[in-house]
């Protein structure tokens, strides 16, 4: 059975990271299942966990009165779930729901701001890491908005 | 094979009409007299409903069967005439017009088809084709990106290519209810996890002008060369030979260069405002 | 009087030009320029007292006005706002007409007859349009058969100008003022002490035909020496200059240079320029039918590229601000053109500068873009 030092490695965000960085990260880390329906995590909740997803898929969606939860986003192997544990309040401001059997590796939020905070060298580190995602994310999002396929 | 006067059009009628979306209808023609010229994946007719005006329209059937295949979105007063066609009504038709996807050049490659919207239209000839002499290709990846589940065009067709062993079909929808059990985000996004060998890579884009940009860039992010991207453009078109001047982009008549372009050839002026 | 050195060189007096003329009246519709409304405008023509003898035509930025020369000079202008095009490539043509009928429809195209036109006067810059625009229409993958069949049959007296105006600058664009090729028979119009009369040099097999027929003798060296003189001082006052070489690269490259911006704040996007620009060559077609339903016709009309709609697919037109209407126009005539059909859409007769209301100078414009060059950062072409 693989550590879970062997697990972050594989992950597309950990690609090429030194071992010590994977160890630091390791120490905050824990596998997480979840069913088909099951919520990673809920709006409105404190954001103490984010997932890398290593298999399955999860929809990013939001409620709105009246009608069903429109689903924005989906995230797959490579992605991670979760980005407002990163900026104070640490709140979430979505619905993440597991589409069907995905398995993640859980990453204690406080943990790891706690040592980024302590080792200036590994919070650059990460960041080196979570700021590509996050602008290329952007970029798709501001693609999405501008609603291509509709009428004119 | 070019008809002999390429200004007038000849009488073509509505044999079939599938509805395919609340403002979309397919329609099957055939010729009054003959056989139908032959096309090329990638090639368009100009449409006209009688009174009214004529309209660019892509092939979107096979090359080998009978019929003019077109998929027509009602978007202003013509194609909403033509798409208010009923079967046995006739349509005025000139054609065929314009540049063909690579399917040629593209035997002994991977092929990958990322396709916006109503774009899987143009391009399903090619697909089609590409079926046809499946032996002849290696990995074929189809993308397709829309605005939701429902908007999705030729959805029964779709899943019965996703039965075939040798072909990866993704689907992304820009926003979707929960029902949906598939992948929701933008069709770039779907680039970079499909199989395919990058460089030797044929990569045909067709849709919204945005959406091909930015598709473009994502293919040439994952490594294709940008002489091996090809999209299919659209201009406002008169005439559909070269002389009326509307269709013009950059040095290019979009109705005899195009519709569909190599990349690196418009590259530059791709991303320009108002070219 | 050496005939051998200018086999194909003769003169003729005023009073032949009048045998010329009908001549040509036979089976031709003959075209010349003609005075109406203040300005020398192409007509038809049957007499040689219908052509402006004793005009000049003051031009510049925004500006024409016709002139009492102090001579009787037939041909003593330089161009008009019409060109030849609206006899070639018509304002409006019936492309077809539509008859339903009961297992389907029937399709004529347009029957009227085939006219032949005698041309009387174009210039060389003139001629070069012609050319440009037979190589537009009757030489693409898709050729204009009724264009083809109109040029074939037209008959061309050109005329070698006497004059340049302050607004010409066929000699930048290599097409005048000496008219070369592409005419049946060509005058240069002689007045001094030695009387009134035309050098007329034979570019034809119908050329010379038709010069058979008219009271005509040999050229003296002496005339045809005045004639070169007079082809060489029109050369020597052109009113403008265009500097080509490299303009393809320059303009293509400068695409969101500022003068853009200067030039679209004068522009009315009016569209004169391409109405009596000679090569300009966009249509449109309108859809016809009557109100049972039962016959259409499509007919074809001149269009301008600075039209809202010219550009326009749903969601919008392509070129909305005047800014990208001015530059479409500019560097479609000037660059994109090179690409499209091998040589220039421009020859120089300045039209475009003396009818646009506001005086906006093709030359001056370019000129200013090549001052001060200023190319887009490097951009993704796909090139890592």
């Amino acid at each position: 059975m693989a550590t879970l030092e062997q697990i972050l490695q594989e992950h597309s965000l950990f690609a090429g990271a030194p071992a010590e960085l994977i160890r630091l990260v390791a120490g905050c880390a824990r596998n997480r299942i979840f069913q088909a329906g099951e919520y990673l995590f809920r709006e409105g909740e404190p954001a103490n966990e984010f997932f890398l997803i290593r298999q399955g898929k999860v929809a990013l969606e939001i409620n709105a009165p009246g009608r069903a939860a429109i689903v924005f986003e989906t995230l797959t192997v490579g992605d991670f779930a979760g980005a407002s544990w990163l900026i104070p309040p640490y709140r979430w401001v979505f619905n993440a729901r597991a589409v069907e059997l995905t398995r993640t590796t859980g990453i204690d939020a406080a943990c790891l701001r706690g040592k980024c905070e302590a080792d200036h060298e590994l919070g650059y580190e990460m960041m080196k890491r979570f700021l590509p995602a996050l602008v290329t994310r952007l970029h798709a999002t501001r693609l999405q908005i501008l609603d291509v396929y509709g009428k004119h | 094979m070019r008809q002999s006067d390429p200004f007038v059009p000849q009488i073509y009628r509505v044999e079939r009409v599938s509805r395919e979306l609340p403002d979309t209808v397919t329609l099957d023609l055939t010729a009054l007299n003959g056989p139908r010229p032959s096309f090329e994946p990638g090639q368009f007719n100009m449409l006209y409903a009688f009174g009214v005006g004529e309209v660019a329209i892509s092939m979107s059937g096979d090359p080998t069967k009978d019929a003019f295949v077109h998929t027509v979105r009602n978007v202003g007063a013509v194609s909403g005439s033509i798409e208010k066609a009923s079967p046995g009504s006739i349509l005025g038709l000139r054609g065929p017009f314009g540049t063909a996807w690579p399917v040629k050049a593209a035997e002994g490659s991977d092929v990958i088809i990322v396709a916006g919207g109503l774009g899987l239209a143009p391009l399903r000839p090619a697909i089609y084709t590409i079926f046809a002499n499946r032996v002849r290709y290696g990995r074929v990846v189809i993308l397709l990106g829309c605005r939701n589940p429902k908007d999705i065009l030729y959805r029964h067709e779709l899943e019965q290519w996703r039965q075939r062993l040798d072909v990866d079909i993704e689907v992304t929808v820009d926003h979707a209810d929960p029902e949906w059990r598939g992948n929701v985000g933008v069709v770039p996004k779907l680039i970079p996890m499909a199989a395919f060998d990058p460089h030797g890579a044929f990569g045909l884009i067709c849709g919204p002008e945005v959406m091909m940009r930015f598709s473009a860039n994502a293919l040439l992010d994952a490594g294709l060369p940008p002489d091996r991207i090809f999209v299919s453009m659209e201009r406002n078109m008169k005439c559909a030979i070269g002389l009326c001047g509307h269709c013009q982009f950059g040095s290019a008549f979009v109705c005899k260069d195009g519709p569909v372009m190599r990349f690196d050839r418009i590259a530059r002026i791709f991303a320009m405002r108002e070219i | 009087m050496d005939v051998a050195t200018a086999p194909n060189m003769a003169t003729i007096s005023r009073e032949a030009l009048q045998s010329l003329l009908d001549v040509l009246a036979e089976d031709h519709d003959v075209i010349g320029p003609t005075v109406r409304d203040g300005a020398i405008v192409y007509d038809r023509i049957t007499a040689v007292t219908d052509l402006p003898a004793g005009w000049a035509d003051f031009q510049a930025p925004g500006r024409y006005r016709l002139e009492r020369r102090d001579d009787d000079a037939l041909f003593g202008f330089t161009v008009g706002p019409q060109a030849w095009k609206r006899f070639l490539h018509r304002p409006v043509e019936t492309l077809w007409t539509m008859r339903k009928s009961d297992n389907g429809a029937t399709i004529e195209g347009d029957t009227s007859a085939a006219v032949k036109f005698a041309f009387i006067g174009v210039r060389a810059c003139e001629l070069r349009a012609i050319a440009i625009q037979d190589r537009v229409f009757a030489q693409g993958p898709y050729p204009d058969t009724a264009y083809a069949l109109r040029r074939q049959n037209a008959f061309i007296v050109a005329v070698n100008c006497g004059q340049a105006g302050e607004t010409c600058f066929c000699v930048s664009m290599q097409a005048g003022p000496k008219a070369e090729s592409g005419f049946d028979l060509a005058l240069t119009e002689l007045i001094d002490g030695d009387g009134h009369r035309f050098l007329i040099e034979v570019g034809s097999e119908a050329g010379a035909r038709i010069l058979a027929r008219i009271p005509h003798r040999s050229a003296t060296d002496q005339e045809i020496a005045k004639a070169a003189a007079v082809i060489a001082g029109t050369e020597s006052q052109m009113g403008r200059h265009l500097q080509t070489d490299g303009i393809k690269e320059l303009l293509l490259g400068n695409l969101d240079h500022p003068r853009w911006d200067d030039v679209a704040e004068r522009c009315l996007t009016c569209g004169n320029c391409t109405m009596v620009c000679p090569t300009c060559f966009c249509t449109t077609v309108e859809d016809h039918s009557d109100l049972n339903g039962l016959s259409a016709q499509r007919l074809r009309k001149w269009d301008s590229c600075f039209t809202m709609d010219f550009s326009f697919i749903h969601g919008g037109s392509v070129r909305q601000s005047p800014r990208s209407r001015y530059r479409q126009w500019m560097t479609h005539k000037l660059a994109t053109w090179i690409d499209q059909f091998g040589t220039s859409g421009c020859v120089g007769c300045g039209r475009c500068i003396t009818w646009c209301p506001v005086g906006i100078d093709i030359t001056v414009e370019a000129a200013a873009i090549r001052a001060n060059p200023r190319p887009r950062a490097g951009q993704r072409h796909g090139h890592t």
